[in-house]
């Protein structure tokens, strides 16, 4: 049997103003993970699209099992045995798990629904999968962790030669990540050929066999992965040396004025007498495992949920937000960990996005001026390095990194006194994180008070001058910098109601 | 192919809609003998259609936030009726009476804004409600019976503009002057856009193209110029078209530049996205009621204006009318997506098509299905481009 399941060659597609692939060849072997590398905009998941016949191709090949194929709708590619396990999660939230998972091709009992032989089936393949998740709750109930880990059983529930990963762990905690490893060598045993697309460098070495790398639309290169070291593959992605200078000490002045002061915080039940303060050129990071109550929390604060009990002061003056139009008044900006849905409108223009949360300031006799929005919207263009043609651009045809710039852009024509970046690099490539990391530097330097919620460890030592700690809606440690480390972090991240409190 | 795009912009498919209207008069003026394209029926044409395509604009941004309004032929006709009463039995000048029918459709709009804003509760379904609340009403207090309406109120719904000035010119000179002012202000646009941006490569654009569009539109204005004032004595362009004229750049200025109509777009595209960025959801969706249940109003006063008398039936599916308009003019049934003047391109369509069928002795009946066939072509075309044009990330 040919050992190679899948070759794609010279795969050229264009769309209007963007050449997003150039001639790209990739090939796949049978029981290899093999990595598609890239920044963001480098094209790699218009490649999948292209494979899975979500886009028609311009010109090249698909040959898979041996036969040149061209799928134009994802069913025919999911019938013939390729799977997609999506970025962005395609669940409908008021379905159960197991309906989700065998939506279109549910299980019949005559002409009728078997509701309980789905819910079997699905606790058979979590118990598979060794997760714990019950098949009858509600889709919408689950955390982004657990309904991540859902689309991959749907994924390999069916029958499946190759599956496509597209970034699979951005939203996953660490247990979680090693689960899906143990999934991933599991499938490779059984010759399953599997493309995994991610940003993280240290998932490569430990998981894939080989790295194909992309840039701006362009195959670049193929490498063997336990051959190669994580410098090849960003200096292959990017074209150029990265240099990462992690946080020593707290670049905020002791005696710096409080921008934000949160007292005794409580909303619902992810938010629990939460108490803080924010101060002027300030990183707080908010560390903490998925669910942990960090974006509840942030979305209280923002007015964009109820709050139960407790006060917030903004430079020491008691304020009521009860509405994020409260919110922006006070000088708060928020930018969501899912820009698609809470960050953006994809059918407008950067220049409307840009100026989303500020028109009024581009209001001249009651009239838009068009040509001030275009310039701020192009200032903002120019010093984040968005990549686009020009402002007039629907949002939605750019890349992961390039939306979230846009989103940034928003709150700093604002000019807001608070930001809060919620996952701010989530599913963002090497080259666009240093640039934001840069940035968010930039903006505390300049006087901001800045509210950074991750759930990357190494991002949260990087940034933070200081870190807060929350576990099941409750604070649960806070350090400065200088005696913040990856253990204690993790620590006050796992402490359970029952254990010690602080 | 290359100069057509220099002079009309390269987004040529937005002028699909405006390329059939012009083929659908051109093909029912030859079908029908040239009784298309004269001054009486292109009068008859614009004052008949008037109060729809002024629902149609407010009905534009009521769909572009996501949301549907039924209740505007009822509203219309209750306005209609309340102003008509208002006039005969109370004996309010026919001012006053105006006065009440607008304050009665922002009340309407008060009413539907908030529910819809404040309780959450779908657009389809309160506007339902007001539907069947608004013509139980007219039929109520009408007693099922017209009701007479102040004569001054027919120069609104089927008025011309005055005759003066010297007769050489062999037309109506308010409408002439109308055309000209027209022109004027086309040209004085065309430079000052032509002085003030630059292309790509930061060039102004070529000159001959601006040229091209001042020489077209002049054309055209010039020739509607001629065609509405050119008629009877006494007759020009009429008056509810001049209204509607004025709403329509009214309106289109509201969506394109104001800070209101910016919001209707916003939480139309992402409602979540709009109200984390700080936009007052619930306001645009409030005001956005008011507006469309105030323009029913004024609808509902140029028709009577024009039947000389408020009916208990008037305003019956009007609504449909605007909505097909709404959505021949290319917007999205997902909201975000529409404008103004494509809007009224849609409303012509409709309008032509009505006007064309009749003068071929087409049956009403019949007229019906060949609309109806037509939205769904539109529709459907529209849909089409936009699946094969542009590979959306939302695809």
């Amino acid at each position: 049997m040919d050992p190679v399941i899948l070759s794609m060659k010279k795969i050229d597609k264009s769309f209007i103003g963007v050449h997003a692939l150039n001639q790209v060849d990739f090939d796949l072997r049978r029981g290899e993970v093999h990595a598609l590398m890239g920044e963001n905009g480098a094209g790699k998941s218009t490649l999948m699209k292209v494979l899975t016949g979500i886009y028609s191709k311009d010109s090249g090949t698909i040959l898979y099992e041996g036969e040149e194929v061209e799928y134009t709708d994802p069913h025919d590619s999911q019938a013939a045995g390729i799977s997609i396990v999506h970025q962005e999660l395609n669940m409908m939230n008021h379905l159960t798990v197991a309906q989700n998972i065998f939506i279109g091709r549910e299980i019949m009992h005559g002409q009728l629904i078997d509701d309980r032989k789905m819910n079997e089936a699905a606790a058979e393949l979590f118990q598979r999968l060794n997760i714990d998740i019950d098949p009858t709750e509600v889709m919408g109930n689950l955390t982004v962790g657990k309904q991540q880990m859902c689309e991959i059983a749907k994924a390999i529930s069916r029958e499946t030669k190759v599956i496509v990963f597209d970034e699979p762990t951005a939203a996953l905690t660490e247990t979680e990540i090693e689960e899906l490893f143990k999934i991933i060598r599991d499938l490779k045993s059984k010759g399953i050929g599997i493309i995994y697309i991610s940003h993280r460098m240290d998932e490569i070495k430990v998981i894939t066999d080989r790295v194909t790398v992309m840039r701006d639309g362009e195959y670049v290169g193929t490498l063997i992965s336990d051959e190669c070291t994580k410098e090849d593959i960003i200096n292959m992605m990017v074209g150029r040396v990265i240099y990462e200078e992690p946080k020593q000490k707290s670049n905020v002045h002791p005696g710096a004025p409080v921008a934000l002061e949160v007292k005794n915080l409580c909303a619902g039940k992810m938010v629990q007498n939460i108490s803080f303060q924010l101060r002027k050129g300030e990183i707080l990071g908010f560390a903490g495992l998925m669910g942990a109550g960090r974006t509840e929390t942030a979305r209280a604060i923002f007015g964009a949920d109820k709050i139960d009990s407790g006060e917030i002061y903004i430079k020491n003056k008691r304020v009521d937000v009860t509405s994020p139009e409260d919110a922006v008044r006070h000088g708060i900006g928020y930018l969501s960990e899912d820009r698609k849905r809470y960050g953006l409108i994809l059918d407008k223009s950067i220049a409307v996005n840009t100026t989303l949360a500020s028109v009024s300031e581009f209001i001249h006799k009651h009239l838009i001026d068009k040509k001030r929005e275009d310039e701020a919207a192009q200032k903002y263009v120019d010093r984040l390095k968005t990549k686009t043609p020009n402002v007039s651009v629907p949002v939605g045809n750019l890349s992961g990194g390039n939306q979230q710039k846009v989103v940034i852009g928003k709150w700093m024509v604002r000019d807001c006194d608070i930001l809060i970046f919620d996952e701010p690099t989530r599913g963002i490539d090497v080259g666009a994180k240093s640039e934001i990391y840069h940035l968010m530097n930039e903006l505390a330097a300049e006087g901001k008070a800045i509210i950074m919620i991750s759930s990357e460890l190494p991002e949260i030592l990087r940034m933070s001058d200081r870190v807060v700690v929350m576990c099941e809606g409750r604070k649960t440690g806070e350090y400065m910098i200088e005696e913040a480390s990856q253990e204690r972090i993790m620590h006050a991240a796992t402490l359970k109601k029952a254990g010690e409190r602080l | 192919m290359k100069y057509i795009k220099k002079v009309l912009g390269s987004d040529l498919k937005k002028y699909t809609m405006v390329v059939a209207l012009a083929l659908l008069i051109i093909v029912f003026n030859i079908i029908s003998g040239g009784r298309m394209l004269t001054s009486s029926n292109f009068q008859n044409l614009l004052s008949g259609n008037a109060y729809v395509l002024v629902l149609a604009l407010g009905m534009l941004m009521v769909i572009v936030i996501g949301q549907i309004d039924l209740s505007v032929g009822s509203v219309a006709g209750f306005s209609g009726m309340v102003m008509a009463l208002a006039a005969r039995d109370l004996n309010l000048p026919w001012w006053a009476a105006v006065l009440i029918a607008i304050a009665i459709g922002l009340l309407a709009g008060a009413w539907q804004g908030f529910f819809l804003s404040r309780l959450g509760i779908p657009g389809f379904i309160t506007t339902l409600g007001g539907m069947m609340i608004f013509r139980g009403g007219v039929i109520w207090i009408s007693r099922s019976i017209s009701v007479p309406a102040p004569s001054e109120l027919k120069w609104f719904g089927a008025g011309y503009l005055p005759e003066w000035g010297p007769s050489f010119t062999g037309m109506n000179n308010s409408t002439l002057l109308m055309g000209l002012i027209g022109i004027a202000v086309y040209i004085a646009l065309q430079l000052y856009k032509y002085q003030h941006t630059l292309d790509e490569d930061g060039k102004k654009g070529p000159l001959w193209a601006v040229i091209t569009r001042i020489a077209l539109m002049g054309l055209l204005i010039g020739y509607f110029t001629w065609l509405f004032g050119s008629g009877r004595y006494g007759t020009s362009f009429p008056v509810p078209g001049l209204i509607l004229l004025i709403l329509i750049i009214i309106y289109h200025t509201i969506t394109q530049r104001t800070r209101f109509g910016r919001h209707v777009y916003a939480v139309g595209g992402n409602k979540s996205a709009a109200a984390l960025s700080g936009v007052n959801v619930k306001r645009t969706y409030f005001l956005t009621m008011v507006n469309m249940s105030f323009l029913a109003a004024i609808a509902g006063i140029l028709f009577v204006g024009r039947s000389t008398a408020a009916g208990p039936a008037d305003g019956t599916s009007w609504e449909m009318d605007a909505i097909a308009s709404v959505f021949i003019g290319g917007a999205a049934v997902s909201g975000g997506v529409g404008t103004i003047l494509a809007t009224m391109v849609g409303g012509m369509v409709m309008a032509v098509l009505n006007n064309g069928l009749m003068l071929m002795g087409v049956g009403a009946d019949r007229t019906q299905v060949i609309k109806g066939f037509v939205l769904l072509a539109a529709v459907a075309f529209d849909v089409y481009n936009k699946h094969t044009g542009r590979g959306n990330a939302a695809a």
